[in-house]
């Protein structure tokens, strides 16, 4: 049975256009804020949301979601509230997926946390520091909650990984663009297109491209080859830069929708007419 | 002796593979089913890690498999190891100390004469020669104390590879000789202003370095951790040590040691010293835990005594870690041990009972540093210090019928100004207390971010 990620997807397809996956990291600047948020980027258009769970030590985070995700702990953020977030966010009608290192989960209790977060109204998770070889816990209990598990596949991935990582993965999979941590880039990595290429003769799912995409021509960039567009950091950056400026939440919730609009026409082939990034 | 003579149980190697350093003992124990093909020792180890780096891994694991039984490449090592390391490391019979303590034959294996001062620079010449095995040209690493970051730079500057070394910015105020060593031996030297500035900090900034560069890049993680093969890589190239130390032992006084002592961090110079007697069983294993200011107040780093089995650095092991299984920050005068997890084989040889781990407070460790130095004439580092503070206990439980023997990991200079403050030696602060208790607890405090 198709789950509702795979519909939002589809009905993307069906528009002839990629989706838009939106990503924001839970509590940041508090969890209310986090959440306005969040919203007014489903409102602007964004498909799919990742609720990004904080962790302590991001490997695989650049600076910019680091730092909002370091804010955001200090603020006394736990895994009960990004669930809460999970459950604001998914009452949009948008397929919300929690985005978090395993150890946060481990720690939750593996059963639980499907549990938890198929209650909450979540689709899936995104999980980039579990391998295939580390992963059968975390599917048995996503499959027993109907949740997507969404799995990340990278430009050094032989043939062979990316089978077996597409093998498990439910939903879409995530393509990282490059290699490299998360962070918006001048120009989208140029093995993007052929990753892409790579997943799609060993699976018929949909591929989505994440990392270094940040601006509306370059939704439109990767919209042409992919089947979603996954954008993180730039949309930090305009809750970043807002609470630096000292700027009220209407201005961040403000900049938010503009630049998710902005992608929302990028990933429909459109070419963005403002200055997005800051 | 030769490097390769030490090598006492290569002849009775069960196996039948080439007698080495990395081979002989491990082989003919059985313990070499650890860890199993996947990475995991028991329920610990494994690979955590974004699929981009898998493909790095296995072709370390690929380029080790095929080294290890290669005899130019042991041959290299070997060679390195004796000519340039200066190994094998002289046992030391602690007589004035054994004196002193009126126990246990204390006994110590001497890796602070190492070349660079610690046991580092055995595993680094190994990961090193690997590097330019694979044809890669630049190396990374994280370092705490500084040790491992020195020891990397030396070994790259001797092979003629570019080399980058991150440091929490904390530690490179605090190590500030180490850093200028390190920048001397060519290396760049980048300090870590992200999450706590620490050495969890430093891997967090070496792995988001090596997801990007990992196609020139080996990063030579620096102790038994991290993803699958370092656990096991890093304890093969540090096996020496035991390997060395149980034979000296065997021909210094005609029988095993009753006791093996090390300090604790991560684990790799107590793994390099353990590995080999695990067999032994009637050799007992004691690591040490760094309790900082005692378990109790929940500033110290003990892993295994104050943690929970969780996921960090790649590797599932007992972790220092909230509820919620965000990592907390570890707090010990040693830099070297401030770490809030532990090797996943320390956690299984732990869970099976094989080794015990103690825990020793700042003060026990402090107190140890300075019996030593004024008993043997050795500053041992603080991290080594720990490994004597327990050692201190156990040979007066055991009695003087029995042997000890203590991994002496490391040489004390780069504490030298922790020590001073410690106990008050300096002339100049102006709140310098003749009993050293005020000059301790402001350097427990101020110390505590490491």
């Amino acid at each position: 049975m198709p789950s509702r990620l795979d519909d939002r997807l589809a009905a993307a397809r069906a528009e002839g256009r990629a989706a838009l996956v939106g990503y924001l990291p839970a509590g940041y600047p508090t969890v209310d804020g986090a959440i306005a948020a969040m919203r007014a980027m489903v409102a602007a258009g964004v498909d799919v949301v990742e609720v990004g769970l904080p962790y302590s030590d991001p490997t695989m985070d650049g600076p910019v979601i680091q730092q909002a995700a370091d804010a955001a702990l200090r603020g006394g953020l736990t895994t009960r509230d990004v669930l809460r977030t999970v459950e604001a966010v998914a009452d949009t009608g948008a397929p919300t997926l929690v985005m978090t290192y395993w150890n946060p989960i481990e720690q939750h209790g593996v059963a639980a946390f499907a549990a938890d977060l198929a209650a909450a109204g979540g689709a899936g998770t995104i999980t980039p520091d579990l391998p295939p070889e580390e992963a059968a816990p975390w599917l048995e209990a996503a499959a027993a909650h109907g949740l997507d598990p969404v799995f990340v596949v990278a430009p050094s991935s032989s043939t062979e990984r990316l089978r077996r990582v597409a093998d498990i993965t439910g939903g879409f999979v995530y393509a990282a663009s490059l290699m490299g941590v998360t962070g918006a880039r001048s120009q989208v990595g140029t093995q993007a297109e052929g990753l892409v290429a790579r997943v799609r003769a060993v699976t018929s799912l949909p591929v989505a491209v994440g990392l270094g995409v940040g601006t509306a021509a370059q939704a439109a960039q990767v919209a042409a080859f992919a089947d979603g567009v996954i954008v993180g950091s730039a949309l930090v950056r305009v809750l970043l830069d807002a609470q630096r400026r000292g700027e009220g939440p209407e201005v961040a919730l403000a900049g938010i929708g503009a630049l998710a609009a902005d992608l929302a026409q990028g990933v429909r082939g459109a070419q963005a007419n403002v200055p997005v990034t800051a | 002796m030769s490097t390769r003579t030490a090598v006492p149980a290569a002849s009775a190697d069960a196996a039948g593979a080439a007698p080495s350093l990395l081979t002989g003992v491990q082989a003919a124990a059985g313990w070499q089913a650890f860890p199993d093909a996947s990475g995991h020792f028991g329920k610990f180890g494994g690979r955590f890690v974004p699929e981009a780096l898998m493909a790095a891994l296995d072709g370390l694991t690929e380029a080790y498999a095929q080294a290890r039984v290669d005899d130019a490449f042991i041959a290299e090592l070997d060679d390195l190891l004796a000519s340039y390391a200066g190994r094998p490391t002289p046992l030391t019979d602690a007589r004035r100390l054994t004196e002193h303590v009126g126990g246990a034959r204390i006994l110590l294996k001497r890796e602070d004469l190492a070349h660079t001062g610690s046991h580092k620079i055995n595993n680094v010449l190994g990961q090193v020669l690997l590097t330019k095995r694979m044809g890669k040209s630049r190396v990374i690493a994280e370092t705490g104390a500084g040790q491992h970051g020195v020891a990397t730079a030396t070994a790259c500057a001797l092979l003629g590879l570019d080399c980058v070394v991150y440091m929490g910015e904390e530690d490179t105020r605090r190590q500030a000789l180490n850093v200028a060593r390190m920048r001397m031996l060519g290396a760049e030297v980048v300090p870590v202003t992200s999450g706590s500035r620490t050495l969890k900090d430093a891997i967090n900034e070496a792995l988001r370095d090596w997801v990007a560069t990992v196609e020139d890049t080996h990063y030579c993680i620096g102790s038994v951790m991290g993803p699958h093969p370092f656990p096991m890589l890093v304890r093969d190239f540090q096996r020496v040590i035991g390997v060395e130390a149980r034979a000296q032992v065997l021909e210094r006084t005609g029988r095993l040691p009753n006791v093996v002592v090390a300090c604790v961090g991560g684990g790799s110079n107590a793994m390099g010293i353990f590995h080999p007697f695990i067999p032994d069983t009637e050799v007992a294993l004691i690591g040490c835990e760094a309790g900082g200011d005692g378990v109790a107040t929940g500033r110290h780093a003990a892993a295994i005594a104050g943690g929970a089995p969780g996921v960090l650095h790649g590797m599932r092991t007992y972790l220092l870690q909230d509820e919620w299984g965000q990592t907390q920050v570890s707090h010990s005068i040693s830099a070297g041990l401030d770490y809030p997890g532990i090797g996943p084989e320390h956690a299984l040889l732990h869970e099976t009972g094989r080794a015990t781990y103690r825990v020793v407070d700042d003060t026990a460790a402090m107190e140890a540093l300075a019996l030593v130095a004024r008993t043997e004439g050795i500053l041992v580092a603080i991290e080594s210090a720990h490994a004597f503070a327990a050692a201190i206990e156990v040979a007066r439980e055991l009695g003087p019928e029995a042997t000890l023997l203590i991994n002496c990991s490391g040489r004390g200079d780069k504490d030298v100004d922790t020590a001073a403050r410690w106990f008050g030696l300096l002339d100049e602060p102006a709140d310098a207390d003749p009993a050293g208790t005020a000059a301790a607890a402001g350097t427990a405090e101020g110390g505590g971010q490491r």
